[in-house]
């Protein structure tokens, strides 16, 4: 039995009256792939939120590679890798110095990156544009280099949101063999996602409706005892029973 | 340590990859001092007078000769009738009336005394104010050689004793120049704007991009991240400054009377004032057109405050108070004492203390306003 490297219970996260995030209650373990799934304003990178230090939950409990995040998320972040939903590497700068902002900032020694970022761009195949600004890059191209950032500095675990949104079905599936190697490297994945496809790709896998979990499970037996052969089916069965209107 | 190297190099990186943030560390700050001197002088030249004249006399004309030739009022017309004068006003053209009743010339010689009417356009108030005691003390001075022109040679030898003469020295600036007053603060001006706009906007657009967040979530502590903020904008700042100085002894011939380390510390100390400023701003702002309104607001006090175009010795007392409150009036009091009266350190060392003040509120303000975590 594997370590549990993210425990949550009843953590719950309220805007006013509104419930973003209503006591949900889940475990991931060390080295799996855990796919967070749900509608658009369902809870989810709210909840991520929270669990990447970024935002202070209202109640309940959680823990993120064994600190606390109501007093810890500055330890948090140490052993996490964060890739958000909107594009975060700088426009501005190039792939090399990218890379190397955050390697630095994460406190790998001079040296490392300079050895890591030269496999990394061996890697991704572009040598050639190690040098170009970032912001000439195509989105594919950017999506595949900023999880790649955000695994530089070899976290526990690395939140993903929505990494793949917008990008072709090819650079979709290469970003899901990048995933999976990172996970054979023995990084926790924890990745939000809206493609059904995606979800059976992970290990095990919640669904939130309306800021609650109301699945969680591996997508085999999900689709079991949601008596179908697809997830789209099971995720439709789920969140028609969403009372918020999706935005 | 090392941390904060890989923030400042990228920070670094961005400012010099930036053209519109070079040429506003470059180009703006010469153009501002070689242009705005010019503009904003308060001294009144070119007031536009018109005489009527009903007397015609030859010290009618001696009158408006000497006016002409103070140097300080062009003749724009002579209207035939106060109605017409009345009109050169208010179509603008003439900024005074001067009238000469007739039987000016007879008055004088005979009486002593003869009263003459000005009429002041007080739309433009400065301008009206000053054009009207130029043209008093002109013609002060006209009665006074009036009298000796009119009395006998036998009272006017003992004229000279019953009058106290003024003469006045202006110290410091010996001409009265307004630019010597002008271009030190507009060197101020200068990085007031620099510091308290790039600072702010840098870290909203960072905020806007989504970059913050990512920022956020990694282990930067919140000291490293506005330091590294800080410094890069501080280097611009003393860099411009620099290059103010230059401009202000190149064109103007303007060297500091006093020392320019002790110019430079305050310079320093007020930079750092002034970015901790920007940064508190961009701490409170969501998106860079927030954070352009907030800081323009404030500028616009403290510079209106400062004392940059109006003595702060003639404010209210609560106006007072207030300009004290603001780096920039503590700023720019020392600069001119240093440039122009060569004060020494020894003299303003009350200011530095308001300026150090200043740096340690706001930047800790900035400090504890940023949240890595909402």
């Amino acid at each position: 039995m594997a370590n549990k490297i993210i425990e949550c219970h009843e953590l719950s996260k309220h805007f006013g009256d509104f419930k973003a995030v209503d006591q949900i209650t889940f475990d991931v373990k060390e080295g799996e792939i855990f796919g967070f799934l749900g509608a658009n304003g369902a809870g989810k990178t709210t909840a991520m939120r929270i669990l990447c230090g970024l935002s202070y939950p209202t109640s309940g409990e959680a823990s993120v590679a064994g600190f606390n995040v109501y007093k810890q998320q500055e330890k948090i972040k140490k052993h996490i890798g964060y890739m958000s939903q909107k594009f975060s590497l700088y426009d501005n700068l190039t792939i090399l110095e990218n890379i190397e902002f955050y390697g630095g900032v994460y406190g790998v020694s001079r040296e490392e990156i300079k050895k890591r970022s030269n496999e990394l761009v061996a890697t991704l195949g572009l040598e050639k544009e190690a040098k170009k600004l970032v912001g000439s890059l195509p989105l594919g191209w950017k999506q595949k280099l900023a999880f790649s950032v955000a695994i530089f500095h070899r976290p526990k675990i690395v939140f993903l949101d929505e990494p793949t949104g917008g990008v072709d079905p090819i650079t979709r599936r290469q970003f899901w063999d990048m995933i999976y190697q990172a996970a054979e490297d023995g990084i926790t994945v924890f990745v939000t996602t809206h493609y059904m496809d995606e979800a059976e790709y992970c290990n095990r896998i919640t669904v939130m409706v309306d800021g609650r979990v109301e699945a969680l499970d591996s997508p085999a037996r999900l689709k079991e005892s949601f008596h179908t052969h697809s997830m789209d089916e099971v995720f439709y069965q789920l969140a028609r029973k969403a009372k918020r209107s999706s935005d | 340590m090392n941390v904060l190297f890989f923030i400042l190099r990228k920070e670094f990186r961005q400012i010099f990859r930036d053209r519109i943030i070079l040429a506003m560390m470059t180009f703006v700050p010469i153009v501002q001092l070689i242009i705005l001197p010019f503009a904003a002088d308060f001294e009144v030249k070119n007031i536009n007078v018109a005489y009527l004249d009903h007397d015609h006399s030859s010290y009618s004309n001696e009158l408006i000769n000497k006016i002409g030739s103070s140097g300080y009022f062009s003749l724009v017309g002579y209207p035939l009738s106060y109605h017409d004068g009345l009109q050169l006003i208010e179509t603008g053209d003439a900024d005074l009336v001067l009238e000469i009743p007739s039987g000016f010339e007879r008055n004088l010689v005979r009486h002593g005394h003869q009263k003459v009417n000005i009429v002041v356009d007080a739309i433009n108030g400065t301008k009206s104010s000053l054009g009207g005691s130029y043209l008093k003390s002109v013609l002060a001075d006209f009665n006074s050689r009036l009298d000796i022109m009119i009395k006998s040679p036998n009272d006017a030898i003992s004229l000279p004793a019953k009058r106290i003469e003024i003469s006045s020295v202006n110290w410091f600036n010996p001409r009265a120049e307004y630019k010597y007053y002008m271009v030190p603060a507009i060197l101020v001006l200068l990085l007031t704007l620099i510091g308290g706009f790039m600072t702010a906007l840098n870290i909203v657009r960072e905020k806007e991009v989504g970059t913050i967040e990512q920022i956020n979530v990694t282990p930067i502590k919140k000291w490293q991240f506005i330091l590294g903020k800080l410094i890069p904008f501080w280097i611009v700042g003393m860099i411009v400054f620099t290059l103010g100085l230059t401009v202000m002894y190149v064109v103007y011939g303007i060297f500091p009377a006093g020392s320019i380390p002790t110019l430079y510390l305050f310079a320093g100390v007020y930079l750092v004032a002034l970015l901790g400023f920007g940064l508190l701003i961009s701490t409170f702002s969501d998106s860079q057109l927030q954070a352009m309104f907030v800081a323009f607001f404030f500028i616009m006090i403290f510079i209106l405050m400062s004392g940059f175009f109006t003595s702060i010795d003639s404010m209210p007392g609560w106006a007072k108070q207030i300009s004290l409150l603001t780096p920039v009036t503590h700023f720019i009091h020392v600069v001119r004492l240093i440039v122009l009266k060569g004060s020494s350190l020894g003299h303003v060392y009350m200011e530095l203390f308001y300026l150090i003040l200043f740096a340690i509120v706001l930047n800790s303000l900035a400090i504890w306003n940023y949240r890595k975590t909402s």
